[in-house]
Formats: structure tokens, C-alpha cells, sequence
């Protein structure tokens, strides 16, 4: 049998792996593999099965059929404490009765390993996460971020195969979890270990992973590189679990080489790029990101708008968000969402504004066609 | 610190009204009794039973070779039972604490059981379990001629010396094991009610990092509840300290404690300085060795 996703030599492997929870079925026949070192991020909404995926990888749940396999050795049934793989929890889970020096300590006093090695290996990663001065402090003398160094130090001090993060920014505020995105970034490319990362934040999973397996209902809906993933999503679910987007639904009226127009009900025909091969009467689903689509008071100029979608809307509502102003417009009964960055705000000769006649328009090939 | 930053401005009054009921009953109800038990052991006693004239003459008479046995007895006895009190007390709150919530309160609840019959009933229907020609009596024998004739061997002594007369009832270990039985409860509750708060998270992040289920649980488990524990140890000591019905009908005259004694001398002598100072006697010999070491984990911390 064949396993497009199962390669040669690969690190961590699931393999049609099953975890039920009396009817409900958490993860149902997941099979995916990790390569040595990648970014490896676990994408979808709470109760997808996310977490019992990593719950699995860490030894806290068995799965009830298929195996998980580590550098080529069944760890199924292993207990926590002997695989090499640590976990930094949502909680942190940080010893209370510890300092921080104990806390992080943990792991390698387990090993027996000398105490000059353990104070070198201690010493090493605390100025690594910058904490050298809080050594002595108790776990809830910490800020929250520092807490999450801390956790990820203890975490990755004895230099496990694999890393788990559980929702490790979501107690976070913005501004910190921003931070330590690009924290966390740094420390894996100094450590070179593989991180497997659970989140339901899109951003988040998009700004850090090598990987993404976008996951529904205890299924992998896609796994691919965030840029795929954002760009060519291969299900309905995908497209607007990550990030927002028109959907338009209809039936294809007529084929013109690679193109094709498509007839959704309440809307114009919209030309779009046949990525599935359709043919006349087939039913596509078309996903067009908001920030794909223009808007303006008029129509683009016959050169500009040969071959490419104008439609003329209303608008309904404007949300000024920052770095952009996003607008809702309607065509009849259907709804248009369009973003506009604000470098253009100015450059316009007249400004947007509420009930205001406006064209929409975008190119063919940014009418995304979803598989399903 | 944050308590403090917290704390809403009071006014002095404000505070000594709130306190002054509890410090009322501490002042009425243990200082000032503490206080006149403490000046009974400066008198004499009258031959009817009363307190006498001013002298030290019930402090002579407290110098027996008897009471330091006695009071050593007493406080191994009661370290024996927080021991074992502590040791069963343990694993059992842990499991409470993990069962699932609806269960929690019944298995809390059936522990609990066991006050609703009256506790001198309860150590009278041990006394009745322990008796020579019970059960509990012929396993205890079994075991020690087994123990017995398994020393004798490995020590390569020649002859078995003869316990056909020990019983388990009017020995030590009777009063042990139903101290035990009686106190574990009050070790239990405490413990469970630290164990419930406790997060339950951390032994799996200790597992994690490799720890084995056992050092999960002596090096995350025991010092995140250590407050139950030490209010455990309290509960179990002090009543095992005062411990008097139990070595009364359990005890016989292998294990008189400082209870009896007392009891001896305040009821069947008549002699309330001299029961007194006793209790006086034993209090000091748990203070001080309590302050000792309390002054010496103080001095300890500071270095």
C-alpha cells in the first residue's frame, strides 16, 4: 500500500493511529510522519482531537489501534518517563515547591548525571532564555512569559528527541505572545530539535511551522506548507479555518481554455482558473480571499479589467482595523468581504464611504477552486 | 506582599473587634486553665481532695523512676501512631483525590462513617476482637512463631524462647495499631482536602521529564500537600499525646501512658497538684524538644 505521506527514514511516524473516548471518536485513523528537526505544527479548533494527538506522542494516552513509531522504534506503549520526549504544557506545570534552577534541574537529576554537568547544563540554558538572575526564585514569583521560558527550558535542557507545546502562548497577552513567537522561533533553530506544536491560533501555527496538519473532527484535512495551506486549501473547512474568505457556490456554464465561468445563485457569473478540470454542469466551490479583491469608485480601465472579474456593489459596512480598512459590500443578497490596505487609502481620489456605489474586482486566478 | 498591597485600609478598633471573640475563648478557655493548672502544681493536697497551702512539695514527689519511662513511652507511642497514622493516610488521599468528582465526596463521606458509633463502643468492640481466644490472636501467633523460629535460625540459637503467653491485647502494639485505627481519619482528612487542591497536571509534567509514577509522587505529590500533612502530624499527635481510653481498655498494665496516670492521680488519689503537674511534665517535654527544633530550622534558613 501506498502512504503519500509515510517517506523514507522519517523521524516520527503515525500510523493509522485511533483514540476513541466511549462514542466519541477523537482521532479516527490518523496517519502522518515528521521529518528529524522540522517545525511540526497540529491546527484546528478545540476538540478536533489535536491534543489527544499530542497527549498520545507524549505517553498519556494509548491509542486504541495503530502504532506511533520513533526513529523506527514502536514507542505505543512506552510510558511517559521513558520516551525522550517532553511536553511544555498550556499550564506550564511548573513545580511549585522548586525554584527555578530546581525546576529546570529536573530532568537531568533524573539521569544522575554529575552535579557539575547538571550545573553547567542548568546554567547554559538559563542564559540562553535570558533568566540567569531569577534562578533562585519561585515559580510564582514569574510573569506569565517567563513562566513559559522557564517551561520550555526545563523542557528542552536534557535534549529530548521531540518537543511537544501545548498551547504554550494562548495564556498570553497579545503583545507577549507576539514576543515570544519569535522566541520560540529562535530557540528551535539554536536547539535543532523537532518541535510539535498544538494550536488553534492560524497565525501562530502560519508564522512558525515547516508543516501544518490542519485537523477537523479527529481527521487530517491537509498537511502542507503554511503557504499552501493558506493559498491552496483543499477543503471548504481549511479555506475558512485559516484566515477569512468568500465562498461563492454554483455550476460551471461554459470553459474557455484553463478558465471557466461559474454561475453561484444570487450573484454574477464569476470568471475563475479550472483547477479541478471541471466541466460544463459540474458544481465548483470557489474560495476568494478578501485581500485579493479591490475595491474602488470606478471601474478599472478596459486594458486593466480585460478577462478579470468587475462586479458592481454596495457598501454595507466599514470596519477600520489599523493596517487596514475591511469592507462588507452586497450584490443583491450576497455578501463581498474586502480588505484594503492603507497605503492606498490616500492615493484614492475619493473616499469610501457607507451606501457608496463601488466595483469589486479581482483576477480569475484568485478565484480559489476547492476540492470539496 | 501582595496581601498586604491588597489589603483595604482598617482601622485599629475594626480589627480588635473582629478578633476579640476568638481571642476571648482562647483567654477563657486555654490561657487562663493553663494558667491555674500551672499554679495547682505549686500546692500541696488536702487528704479530701482539694487543692492545699503553697509549696513545692508535689514537684518532689514527682521525682519517680516511673514517670520518665512513662513520658518516653507516651511520646514513642504517639510518634508510632502519626507514623503509621501518616504512612496509611497518604496513599489513600491520593486516591480519593483522584477519583472522579461524585465519588469523591461518598468514599470522603464513608471515612467519616465510623464517628456515627460512639468511639469507647468502638475500642470496646476491638478488646473483644483482640481477645486471647480470637482470631486476630491465633494469625498474630502464627506470625510470631514463624518470626520467632526464623530469628532463632538465623542467629543459630539453640532454643525457641517461649511466647505462648504473649497476647496481643494489654501490649503495646494493641494500643498502636487502635490509635491507629481510631486517629486515621483526622490523617486522612486533612491530607485529602490538600490533595484535592493539588494539580494533578504537574505529576504527569513530572512523569514527562522522566520521573517513574513513585518519585512522581515523593518529589511533586508529598511537598505540594506538605500543608496537610503537618496539620495531619497536629491532629494525630496531640490526641494520641492525651490518649487515655485507648491504653485504659487496650493497654493493660504493659502500656500505662501519661493519660492513665493522670487519671490515676486526679480520680483514685485524689491529688489534683500531682495530676497537674504531670500534665504540666508532659507538656514541657513535647515543647521544648518542638522549640529546639523549630529555633534550629529558623537558624537554619537564615544561613
Amino acid at each position: 500500500m501506498y502512504y503519500p505521506y509515510l517517506m523514507n527514514n522519517d523521524f516520527l511516524v503515525f500510523d493509522h493511529v485511533t483514540k476513541k473516548f466511549g462514542a466519541l471518536t477523537a482521532v479516527n485513523d490518523v496517519s502522518f510522519s515528521v521529518t528529524k528537526g522540522e517545525f511540526f505544527s497540529l491546527l484546528g479548533p478545540s476538540g478536533c482531537g489535536k491534543t489527544t494527538l499530542l497527549r498520545m506522542l507524549g505517553g498519556f494516552e494509548r491509542p486504541d489501534s495503530g502504532r506511533i513509531y520513533l526513529e523506527g522504534k514502536d514507542i505505543t506503549d512506552l510510558p511517559p518517563n521513558q520516551r525522550r520526549i517532553h511536553t511544555v504544557f498550556q499550564n506550564y506545570a511548573l513545580f511549585p515547591t522548586m525554584t527555578i534552577w530546581d525546576n529546570i534541574a529536573f530532568s537531568l537529576r533524573l539521569k544522575k548525571k554529575p552535579k557539575a554537568e547538571i550545573e553547567e547544563e542548568v546554567d547554559k540554558i538559563l542564559e540562553m532564555i535570558q533568566m540567569s538572575d531569577h534562578a533562585w526564585k519561585y515559580p510564582s514569583q514569574l510573569s506569565g512569559g517567563q513562566k513559559q521560558r522557564v517551561a520550555i527550558a526545563r523542557a528542552l535542557v536534557d535534549r529530548p528527541q521531540v518537543l511537544l507545546l501545548d498551547e504554550p502562548l494562548a495564556a498570553l497577552d497579545l503583545k507577549l505572545r507576539q514576543h515570544m513567537l519569535l522566541e520560540l522561533d529562535t530557540i528551535h533553530d539554536q536547539v535543532g530539535i523537532t518541535f510539535m506544536y498544538v494550536t488553534h491560533d492560524q497565525g501562530e501555527a502560519m508564522s512558525l511551522s515547516d508543516r501544518i496538519a490542519v485537523i477537523n473532527r479527529g481527521k487530517i484535512e491537509q498537511l502542507d506548507v503554511p503557504a499552501r495551506i493558506y493559498e491552496a486549501p483543499q477543503s471548504r473547512f481549511v479555506a475558512s479555518f485559516i484566515g477569512d474568505t468568500n465562498f461563492f457556490e454554483g455550476e460551471v456554464v461554459s470553459i474557455d481554455g484553463n478558465y471557466c465561468t461559474i454561475q453561484p445563485e444570487n450573484f454574477p457569473p464569476i470568471s475563475a482558473y479550472n483547477d479541478q478540470n471541471l466541466k460544463v454542469g459540474d458544481l465548483a466551490q470557489l474560495s476568494v480571499r478578501p485581500e485579493k479583491i479591490r475595491v474602488t469608485i470606478n471601474p478599472p480601465t478596459p486594458e486593466k479589467g480585460a478577462g478579470i472579474n468587475v462586479f458592481p456593489t454596495k457598501v454595507k459596512d466599514i470596519v477600520y482595523q489599523g493596517v487596514y480598512t475591511k469592507y462588507w459590500l452586497t450584490s443583491g443578497s450576497t455578501q463581498v468581504a474586502a480588505l484594503k490596505p492603507h497605503s492606498r487609502f490616500l492615493l484614492d481620489q475619493e473616499k469610501i464611504t457607507w451606501n457608496d456605489d463601488v466595483f469589486v474586482w479581482w483576477h480569475p486566478d484568485d478565484s480559489y477552486m476547492v476540492a470539496k | 506582599m501582595s496581601d498586604t498591597a491588597l489589603k483595604p485600609f482598617r482601622s485599629k478598633w475594626h480589627e480588635r473587634f473582629v478578633t476579640a471573640p476568638s481571642f476571648l475563648w482562647l483567654l477563657l478557655f486555654f490561657a487562663i486553665p493553663a494558667v491555674i493548672v500551672l499554679s495547682f502544681t505549686f500546692h500541696g493536697h488536702t487528704a479530701n481532695g482539694g487543692v492545699g497551702e503553697w509549696s513545692l512539695s508535689t514537684w518532689r514527689e514527682l521525682v519517680d523512676p516511673d514517670y520518665p519511662v512513662i513520658v518516653w513511652r507516651t511520646i514513642r507511642v504517639s510518634l508510632e501512631v502519626t507514623f503509621w497514622s501518616i504512612l496509611l493516610a497518604l496513599p489513600s488521599a491520593y486516591a480519593i483525590a483522584k477519583l472522579p468528582k461524585k465519588w469523591r465526596a461518598i468514599v470522603a463521606g464513608s471515612i467519616m462513617l465510623p464517628f456515627w458509633t460512639s468511639f469507647v463502643v468502638r475500642v470496646f468492640a476491638w478488646k473483644q476482637m483482640l481477645h486471647p481466644n480470637g482470631w486476630l490472636q491465633s494469625c498474630y501467633m502464627g506470625f510470631l512463631y514463624a518470626k520467632t523460629w526464623l530469628v532463632c535460625w538465623f542467629t543459630g540459637s539453640p532454643g525457641m524462647p517461649d511466647i505462648s503467653t504473649v497476647t496481643i491485647l494489654d501490649s503495646e502494639l494493641a494500643v498502636v495499631l487502635v490509635s491507629v485505627y481510631s486517629f486515621l481519619p483526622f490523617a486522612i482528612m486533612p491530607i485529602y482536602t490538600a490533595a484535592e487542591k493539588f494539580d494533578f497536571s504537574l505529576i504527569e509534567a513530572a512523569r514527562d521529564l522522566g520521573a517513574s509514577s513513585f518519585y512522581a509522587f515523593r518529589k511533586i505529590f508529598i511537598p505540594g500537600i506538605k500543608t496537610g500533612i503537618s496539620s495531619a502530624i497536629l491532629m494525630v499527635f496531640i490526641p494520641a499525646i492525651g490518649s487515655y481510653v485507648i491504653p485504659q481498655m487496650l493497654g493493660g498494665t504493659n502500656c500505662v501512658l501519661i493519660g492513665n496516670k493522670i487519671f490515676m492521680r486526679a480520680i483514685q488519689n485524689r491529688n489534683i497538684p500531682h495530676a497537674a503537674a504531670l500534665a504540666t511534665l508532659m507538656a514541657i517535654s513535647v515543647l521544648v524538644p518542638m522549640l529546639i527544633a523549630w529555633w534550629a530550622q529558623k537558624k537554619g534558613k537564615k544561613q
